[in-house]
């Protein structure tokens, strides 16, 4: 038993255990015409990841939509996490990665040699599953962005503090102790002072990595919410384990099983009507 | 059969794995070092801080016709020899061998070394006849030879009596002549130690830019012919003044050897201004003096207070056996300081390149391993490797490049507090090493991948969110580095600390950091008083003060920096995840 669930971590090793029924054959990735009517601000170009000798992405390929919400679904250990993890590159952190493919970050590559990663990260905001404000003041954490920047314009560094933090929700909540640690937070007001962080240097792109996992369910119906209203004016790509939650708070969703992409298209398809046994499985909560 | 039919399985803990025994084991590890602590702890704060307090003087009449008058020090059982033995009376002896052959002595400071040939004498217990506390016997504290006790019969300016015993008042006389010589005392010290210093400064610096000039330019040269001019002018002009000052000081030095007061002992025997001398003890030579037996509690507290002021702001005298540890104190203090900020960069410079940039592999544990047994080291080996290195080699170029002319006496090139600072930042670098490490290694992985998904640096996460997040580990390594610095006197003793430095390492001459001077040492005057003194005997109750006051300055300068640590640390604690 315990084999078996450390295997199907791995995805190397799923062709050591019987196959499943509906996994027989060859591989098949089905993307719906759909995605492709709407201008991407990334693609991922036919991206594979190793980690050591262990491949985690398998020649994945999909455009995300500017000003959408697109979700991630999967169950543990299909590659969501470091898919997302690779669009700002925090796996170059980890000793041994080797990736193959580029993606693209509106038209410029993401891994060219040239790139400048510190640049590159600067045009993207992420969100962790754990919330991770800096040992600083409330106000400090939402403009760090700018002050690594070198912005120590006042009026520049309060404009984008309100601005943010209206954005994540939280204003009315901190307006009057924004000099106070952001480490006397609660839980799901640090989860969104995150946000706030992550956009306020106006990023390209959003990513958010299973943002809610660590909340109750209050919290977590506020940052959904949050995500919501954040469609039109952030492109967001969001990674969870919740399905009502990627039904609840996205435009598209993309399906990935052991490293592959599996069916990815317009949220309400996918959740009412996909065209994978393997899809449907998943979403149907027969296996996952 | 199924799960619920089964009878259910009953689990216990066996008697090994229950721990009773390895909680009394805890207990009695914690009770052992608790009591060790405290009773080091009680046996210097009951011995140092009752050192000052002013004992009642005793007079003992012994069997044999002498009377001794003195302070009893302590009381201890003995075996007398035979031959004692012998020489007592039958009942005596009888006593004695009834008690298992032990008898009791006591041990009397009577002071007047230059009267006895020594400060201390045991008297046996038997051999008192009777003793009494008598009113007038007074302790006199003199600045050489250590304590006078005898009763006062008068004072005299010049041959005149201005008081004496019999027409009372001597006490107030005696206190307002001896304000009035402590008076001109500090004024000769200044004139002495500061007009005339500064005066000879001068004339030493022309003399020098004599020497640097013969150096630079040769001997002969035009350079070095004005510069002796010009040593040769300033010397006629300094030479009035500096004559001038010796005159005012030896008028006011007359005035003070004009006041006279006689003691004398019980034997009648006059306590003299010297060995040798006829003269009565001048009321300069008088740094207290206070009738033991007629003192009420409040006067006795007066002497208590005096005697702890005199202690923590003064220079020593006798040998550093009595007077103040004042330039102790601050040698200390300011070596400690020094060390703390010369150890605190290079150690979290050191520990940040090994735990964020170095590759980890052989070569950086090879690294961590030998810093940690650098701990290991006898800290004698950094005294004798402070002194190749830092005095002689580095101190001995700068002296080269920058004093030749004062060469071949040293400057740099001899032990001083900045050496002694920088061997005892090397000792205890390990310790800030180690400590940042730690530190550093327990910053939340999520903390540093949330700035750099910012798009800070990695210099920036470190400098940002990584060091401030470590700080109050780093300070927990500096507070264990400062107390294990401040508490070590081996490898001081060889690079720069001396038995008596007056002149501090910081005052108000240009450039007023002297980093080249020999310092004091709290730690140092321990061992100094306690086994390098004439009389151990009298150097012991300093060493009980001594070690009170070293403890206490540790610990407040720990003190100090905990505090530092929690109001840091209360600033990066998180009540939620």
């Amino acid at each position: 038993m315990e084999t078996a669930q450390r295997m199907q971590e791995q995805p190397t090793a799923i062709t050591s255990h019987a196959p499943r029924p509906h996994e027989s054959g060859k591989r098949e990735t089905r993307v719906h015409p759909e995605v492709y009517g709407e201008r991407p601000v990334l693609e991922i170009d036919r991206f594979s990841l190793w980690y050591g000798q262990t491949q985690a992405l398998f020649d994945v390929t999909m455009p995300i939509p500017a000003g959408k919400v697109t979700a991630l679904i999967g169950p543990s250990g299909c590659g969501k996490s470091t898919l997302i993890r690779s669009v700002n590159r925090l796996n170059d952190l980890v000793d041994g990665v080797k990736i193959d493919g580029d993606m693209r970050l509106n038209g410029d590559s993401i891994y060219a040699p040239s790139v400048d990663v510190i640049d590159l990260r600067k045009r993207m905001g992420m969100v962790f599953q754990k919330s991770n404000p800096f040992p600083m003041s409330i106000y400090e954490n939402v403009v760090y962005p700018l002050r690594i920047d070198g912005e120590n314009r006042r009026s520049v560094l309060d404009e984008t503090a309100e601005r943010s933090l209206r954005s994540a929700a939280l204003w009315d909540e901190v307006r009057e102790r924004l000099g106070t640690s952001a480490l006397e937070l609660s839980g799901g007001q640090q989860q969104r002072l995150c946000i706030a962080r992550a956009v306020a240097a106006s990023p390209e792109v959003l990513l958010m990595d299973e943002p809610c996992s660590a909340l109750d369910p209050i919290a977590t119906s506020r940052i959904e919410e949050l995500i919501f209203s954040l469609r039109g004016e952030y492109t967001v790509l969001i990674v969870t384990h919740n399905m009502q939650q990627a039904a609840r708070v996205s435009d598209y969703t993309a399906f990935m099983y052991l490293g592959h992409l599996v069916e990815y298209g317009i949220t309400k398809r996918i959740f009412v009507k996909p065209e994978l046994r393997q899809t449907e499985d998943y979403i149907t909560g027969r296996f996952g | 059969m199924s799960p619920a039919t089964k009878p259910p399985v009953r689990r216990s803990t066996p008697i090994s794995g229950r721990g009773e025994p390895f909680v009394w084991l805890t207990g009695i590890g914690l009770s052992a070092a608790t009591l060790m602590i405290v009773s080091l702890l009680v046996l210097v704060i009951s011995n140092g801080t009752l050192t000052f307090w002013p004992a009642p003087l005793h007079e003992l009449t012994l069997r044999d016709g002498t009377r001794v008058l003195g302070e009893v020090r302590r009381t201890e059982s003995y075996r007398p020899g035979p031959e004692e033995l012998e020489a007592l009376s039958a009942d005596v002896r009888r006593g004695i061998e009834d008690a298992g052959g032990v008898a009791t002595r006591l041990l009397l400071r009577t002071g007047n070394y230059d009267l006895y040939g020594d400060d201390f004498r045991w008297v046996s217990e038997h051999a008192i006849a009777s003793r009494r506390e008598p009113a007038e016997a007074w302790l006199i504290e003199r600045l050489e030879w250590g304590p006078a006790i005898g009763i006062p019969r008068e004072i005299r300016r010049g041959a005149h009596p201005i008081a004496d015993s019999a027409h009372g008042k001597l006490a107030e006389v005696f206190e307002r002549e001896r304000s009035a010589a402590a008076a001109r005392s500090r004024r000769i010290q200044v004139l002495e130690k500061h007009d005339l210093g500064r005066i000879n400064d001068r004339l030493e610096k022309g003399r020098l830019a004599v020497r640097r000039a013969a150096i630079q330019n040769g001997e002969g040269s035009p350079e070095h012919q004005e510069a002796a001019s010009r040593a040769d002018r300033l010397e006629h002009r300094l030479g009035e003044d500096h004559h001038r000052i010796q005159e005012q000081a030896a008028l006011l030095r007359a005035q003070n050897d004009e006041v006279q007061v006689v003691i004398e002992d019980l034997d009648g025997r006059l306590i003299t201004s010297r060995p040798g001398s006829e003269d009565p003890l001048r009321v300069s030579q008088v740094v207290r003096a206070y009738p033991a037996n007629a003192l009420g509690w409040a006067a006795r507290f007066g002497v208590f207070l005096d005697r702890w002021v005199e202690f923590l702001t003064s220079e020593p005298r006798e040998a550093n056996t009595e007077g103040g540890v004042f330039p102790a104190i601050f040698g200390t203090f300011m070596m400690t300081v020094m060390m703390s900020l010369a150890v605190a960069p290079f150690g979290i410079m050191a520990a940040l390149y090994l735990r964020e940039y170095a590759r980890q592999g052989p070569v950086v544990s090879a690294v961590r391993i030998a810093v940690n047994n650098l701990a290991g080291v006898p800290s004698i080996v950094y005294g004798v490797f402070g002194l190749g290195f830092f005095c002689y080699a580095l101190g001995g170029t700068i002296d080269e490049i920058f004093f030749p002319e004062r060469l071949p006496s040293p400057t740099f090139g001899t032990g001083g507090i900045l050496w002694a600072s920088l061997t005892l930042a090397l000792l205890t670098v390990p310790v800030v090493i180690v400590a940042t490490e730690e530190a550093l290694a327990a910053v939340p992985r999520s903390m540093r991948e949330g700035s750099y998904a910012c798009g800070a640096s990695r210099w920036q996460t470190i400098w940002r969110i990584v060091l401030p997040r470590a700080t109050p580990g780093i300070m927990t390594g500096l507070i264990l580095a400062m107390a294990r610095g401040a508490g070590e006197v081996a490898p001081l003793m060889i690079t720069g600390v001396v038995k008596l430095a007056p002149e501090l390492p910081f005052d108000t001459q240009f450039p007023f950091l002297h980093l080249e001077r020999s310092f004091m040492h709290l730690g140092f005057h321990i061992y100094d008083v306690g086994f390098q003194s004439r009389n151990s005997e009298a150097g012991k109750p300093m060493v009980y003060t001594t070690t009170l006051l070293l403890i206490g300055l540790i610990l407040m300068m720990n003190l100090a920096a905990i505090a530092l640590r929690t109001r840091l640390k209360r600033r990066f604690r998180s009540d939620h995840f």
